[in-house]
């Protein structure tokens, strides 16, 4: 198996937006089952770091939380993504996708320079 | 927005960080039992699940900081930290906190007060509106006292229209004399002292009263009905505060005279016009009643219009001036005020003179403070010294060198704020007291405060001796090596040989600063016991003065006579009464006393002898015989007699100095002028001639420091005295004899009112009074360093002396006497201290410069001041390491030995 990779500056607070806007409200544990659920267990992520992140997204008004009650009867913070989350979600979204666009580009043309 | 937002919810996260952190614990646990739970529901057992459930988790306590970084204000959170911690620090350790905290209370809290004072009389505007605006317009200065610092109504007239530099021009009768006022309020009347001013006086100023209204031109006619304005400390004492005083009349010397209004308590006239006198009561100045020929009355205020420059007034002022005229009606009379019309800035002559005084204090508190930071660094030093194994520790554990200084610093400023609170209790005392000294002649003292100058003073002052004295302790603690702080566990190795070797730097350069302070203050003392010695040409010792009131008013009296003859014989009456009063030995009347007000009347002269253009005349007092010996006066000659009367020859006393100068001026026999005719007509009409018949000492009338001008004396028989003045010498302490003098005044004159007896000596205090106050100021501030100084030798010496215990073991058990190192310990204190004294007095000599202008006959290099001062010096630290040089040879070799 090949190491994990370290999540970039950012990018976990995009995964959580993405993952809140995709499956509706969820708690700490199920955004963070989810993101290793979706990546594969690919990326090295502690679940803990997770809520520096809820935190900083609520801060901005991003996402919402409330206190409920999970499916096998715990109380638990359940939080959601909010109108301007979606928002910035789709920004950030495309930023990524055009930056991915740029590294590849880029990638591609390293490996073409090579001598055949 | 959202940042906005951010910035929002990371302040609310701060402030309930209590509520938020066990939020997050709950949060937390839930994720951990909803991991356990699916863990389980896999198969896992429920300690294995545990176990899974917190390796993916990864770290509770990391996720909390984490989180609690993301949310919240880190940085203050590690303040609220350090804070704690300090606090706790501190307080396990009362006797170094308490010293530390004292030390910075005495040092910042003089600091305050010095400012407030400096800031008083120095930096702040004066406490008028637009204050930059306003000028005193007087002559430049010269030997003949007030007379030559005014101007007649008519040359005030001339130059209010002739000028146009200024918004308006204003005045105040300059010769009122202390309690002036006598208000008759129930049985025995009371004194008060009352300043004539011109009309437009206080609109000039721009000051409101607090009741009521303010002077108008209605008020300055001939004929007006008598008006006045209380002050507000005489409105509080002798009329209650009375809220309903506008408009009441009251019988104030003889006349029914109605209260207009209060003044406002912010307005001092003597705190600004007349430093150290009490001014009860204003009163118009009417300037077309008799004052019109009454010579030079008016001292003149300007207020500028805007945009328009000193100099600009200056030269306008020059222009002016030859068309001023003493009096209209002698047309020779005009230009005699050319060069004499100098505008300068109110605030300059207010306070100008004290600037240097000022600053030489200011330095002298910052020297405080220096020495006091010198000081803490020391002992911080000593203290991380100790506190090293905890810091290497620390850094052991991952605190970076950053967050150690950031954590020294933060104790230094603890320190300091509590310094800084405590200083500012004592400065706020301070202030108080001395706003409340109105004996002291120093203008503006009665508005002395702490403002929002003073505070943000303070501030500053606290968070720069925080970085002074942490930050040295600070960098050394942080920059030594972990790894050999861990293992130095005691004496002798180089880091501490590095420690002594700063703190003997601290020290030197303490006992340097102590050194300036004690030359500074040894030479004003000196100066002040100069002064002290000066012989002022009377003796104030057991002598008192009290004002007599007399009523010599004869109507239809035209020649005068009749006024003199009655006047003479009230004096005469006062005196033989008063004079046969047991334990009195001399009485006389004076219409001036020294060092107090006075005037001059023109310059009388040798017959034929042309008087020097812009001669200022001498001063003028009008006296009874035996004025001379109730001052204690010498007088060569014969005193005047009551046979010297109106229509006998006119005769006069007057001073060495203005003798002196008149014989240069012509032929006497001799050259004295004992016995000769001066005039001061100048159609030499005999009947103006004056003999003169006594020569007497110089009598220093403006100051005790200067040189003694020219003065004349006039018999009250011959000339008219503007008030009474009865001087009593007694055999006993004048106060013991001030009811029997007042009963005696009182039966002559039931009108007497209850005026004080007042010790001359006082007169010589209150003007002494500046010298004094910057004098005692900077002696305490002086000791407060040796003080300090002596502190500082002490925490190192013994400081020292404890870290070489073991060392002198040895040397004690190689056969060294306990008399050999207890030398060697002193010889180390006094090394230092000579070096400290020798740097110091060279500084001195270098800065001497600042003080030579403060100093009386005094050399800023004066020998004697900087050899008893260096001695002091020596003394103090042989003193101050002695103690520890006597522990240093009571180690016992054993002890020591088995200690390390």
């Amino acid at each position: 198996m090949s190491p994990k990779l370290d999540l970039l500056q950012g990018t976990l607070d995009l995964m959580v937006l993405q993952t809140l806007a995709a499956m509706g409200s969820l708690h700490g544990y199920g955004i963070a089952r989810r993101i290793e659920q979706v990546s594969g267990d690919e990326v090295l992520l502690n679940q803990g770091t997770i809520y520096a992140s809820l935190v900083r997204l609520e801060q901005a008004g991003l996402i919402s939380s409330a206190w409920g009650v999970s499916s096998n009867n715990r109380k638990a913070k359940f939080y959601s993504i909010t109108r301007s989350g979606r928002r910035r979600l789709a920004t950030e979204a495309h930023d990524w996708e055009r930056l991915t666009g740029v590294m590849d580009r880029v990638l591609a043309m390293n490996k073409g320079e090579e001598p055949a | 927005m959202s940042r906005l937002l951010r910035a929002l919810g990371r302040l609310r996260a701060f402030l309930f960080r209590g509520r938020h952190d066990s939020e997050l614990d709950a949060e937390l646990a839930t994720h951990i039992d909803l991991a356990v739970d699916e863990y389980v529901e896999h198969g896992m057992s429920l300690a294995e699940a545990r176990r899974q459930a917190m390796i993916r988790f990864g770290g509770i306590q990391q996720a909390r900081e984490q989180q609690r970084e993301a949310r919240g204000l880190m940085n203050l959170d590690i303040l609220l930290q350090d804070i704690k911690y300090t606090l706790r620090t501190l307080g396990r350790d009362p006797g170094f906190t308490t010293v530390a905290v004292l030390i910075l209370a005495l040092a910042i809290g003089a600091n305050i007060a010095v400012f407030s004072v400096v800031n008083t009389l120095m930096l702040r505007p004066l406490p008028f509106r637009n204050a930059q605006q306003l000028v005193w317009i007087a002559p430049p200065p010269t030997k003949c006292g007030m007379s030559c610092a005014t101007y007649s109504t008519d040359a005030y007239d001339e130059f209010r229209v002739g000028s146009r530099s200024y918004q308006d021009v204003t005045g105040y009768f300059a010769f009122s004399s202390v309690d002036n006022l006598s208000l008759k309020l129930g049985s025995a009347p009371v004194t008060a002292t009352s300043i004539d001013v011109i009309a437009n006086f206080f609109q000039l100023l721009g000051v409101q009263p607090a009741m009521g209204r303010l002077f108008t031109a209605d008020d300055a006619r001939n004929g007006a009905p008598p008006v006045i304005l209380l002050s507000d400390p005489w409105w509080r004492r002798q009329f209650n505060a009375d809220p309903n005083i506008i408009g009441k009349a009251y019988d104030i010397n003889g006349q029914q005279t109605t209260v207009i209004g209060v003044l406002p308590a912010s307005f001092d006239f003597g705190a600004v016009f007349a430093p150290g006198t009490k001014v009860d009561a204003i009163t118009p100045l009417n300037l077309y009643g008799p004052p019109r020929n009454w010579g030079n009355i008016i001292t003149l205020i300007g207020r500028l219009k805007p945009g328009i420059s000193l100099a600009q007034a200056v030269d306008e002022a020059a222009r002016v001036a030859p068309s001023m005229c003493w009096n209209n009606k002698y047309p020779d009379s005009c230009g005699s005020y050319k060069g004499q019309v100098v505008p300068v800035s109110l605030k300059n002559y207010i306070s100008g003179k004290l600037r240097q005084s000022l600053i030489v204090l200011w330095s002298a508190v910052g020297a405080i403070l220096l020495i006091a930071c010198v000081n803490l660094s020391n002992l911080l030093l000593a203290r991380a010294a100790a506190r090293s194994k905890e810091f290497a520790m620390r850094g052991a554990l991952g605190a970076s060198r950053a967050r150690i200084v950031r954590q020294l610093l933060t104790e230094s400023l603890v320190l300091s704020g509590a310094g800084a609170v405590f200083g500012l209790l004592l400065a706020l005392t301070l202030v108080q007291w001395l706003a409340h000294q109105g004996a002291i002649a120093l203008p503006l003292l009665s508005t002395l405060r702490i403002d929002g100058a003073s505070l943000g003073w303070t501030v500053l002052i606290a968070v720069l001796s925080a970085l002074f004295f942490g930050l040295v302790p600070g960098l050394r603690m942080a920059s030594g090596n972990l790894h050999e702080t861990l293992k130095d566990t005691s004496a002798g190795s180089g880091q501490s040989r590095k420690h002594e070797r700063t703190r003997s730097i601290l020290v030197v350069s303490e006992v340097a600063l102590a050194c300036m302070l004690l030359v500074g203050a040894g030479l004003l003392l000196r100066s002040f016991l100069h002064v002290l010695d000066v012989d002022l040409g009377f003796q104030p010792e057991r002598a008192a003065a009290i004002k007599v009131d007399y009523d010599d008013n004869v109507p239809n009296d035209k020649t005068g006579d009749l006024t003199t003859q009655k006047r003479t014989t009230i004096f005469q009456q006062v005196l033989s009464s008063v004079g046969a009063l047991p334990g009195v030995e001399a009485v006389g009347i004076t219409d001036y006393l020294p060092l107090g007000q006075n005037r001059s009347w023109g310059t009388p002269f040798p017959r034929g002898v042309k008087v020097p253009d812009n001669l200022a005349g001498p001063l003028v007092y009008v006296v009874t015989s035996g004025y001379q010996r109730a001052m204690g006066t010498r007088v060569r000659g014969r005193d005047f007699t009551w046979a010297d009367g109106p229509h006998n020859e006119n005769v006069v006393m007057i001073n060495e100095s203005y003798a002196r100068f008149l014989a240069a001026q012509t032929h006497w026999p001799n050259n004295d002028a004992l016995g000769q005719i001066i005039t001061s007509d100048p159609k030499g009409d005999p009947k103006n001639d004056l003999h003169i018949i006594g020569i007497v000492d110089d009598v220093h009338e403006e100051n005790t420091d200067g040189e003694a001008g020219w003065q004349i004396y006039y018999p009250v028989t011959q000339a008219g005295p503007t008030g009474a003045e009865l001087v009593v010498r007694t055999s006993l302490p004048p106060a013991t004899l001030a009811t029997s003098v007042m009963r005696t005044l009182r039966d002559l004159n039931p009108k007497q009112p209850l005026a004080e007896f007042r010790p001359i000596q006082s007169l010589v205090d209150h003007a002494n009074s500046p010298r004094r106050f910057f004098m005692l100021l900077v002696a305490v501030f002086a000791g407060l360093g040796l003080l300090l100084a002596a502190l500082g030798i002490y925490g190192v010496i013994s400081y020292s002396v404890t870290r070489q215990t073991s060392e002198i073991g040895i040397r004690m058990a190689l056969g060294a006497s306990a008399g050999l190192v207890q030398r060697q310990v002193l010889v180390g204190t006094l090394r230092l201290a000579f070096i400290g004294v020798i740097i110091g007095a060279v500084a001195s000599l270098a800065t001497a410069r600042l003080i030579a202008s403060l100093l009386f006959a005094t050399s800023p290099w004066d020998g004697a001041t900087y050899i008893a001062m260096a001695i002091t010096l020596i003394m103090i630290a042989a003193l101050a390491g002695y103690v520890p040089a006597r522990r240093a040879s009571r180690i016992s070799p054993l002890v020591a030995l088995r200690a390390s």
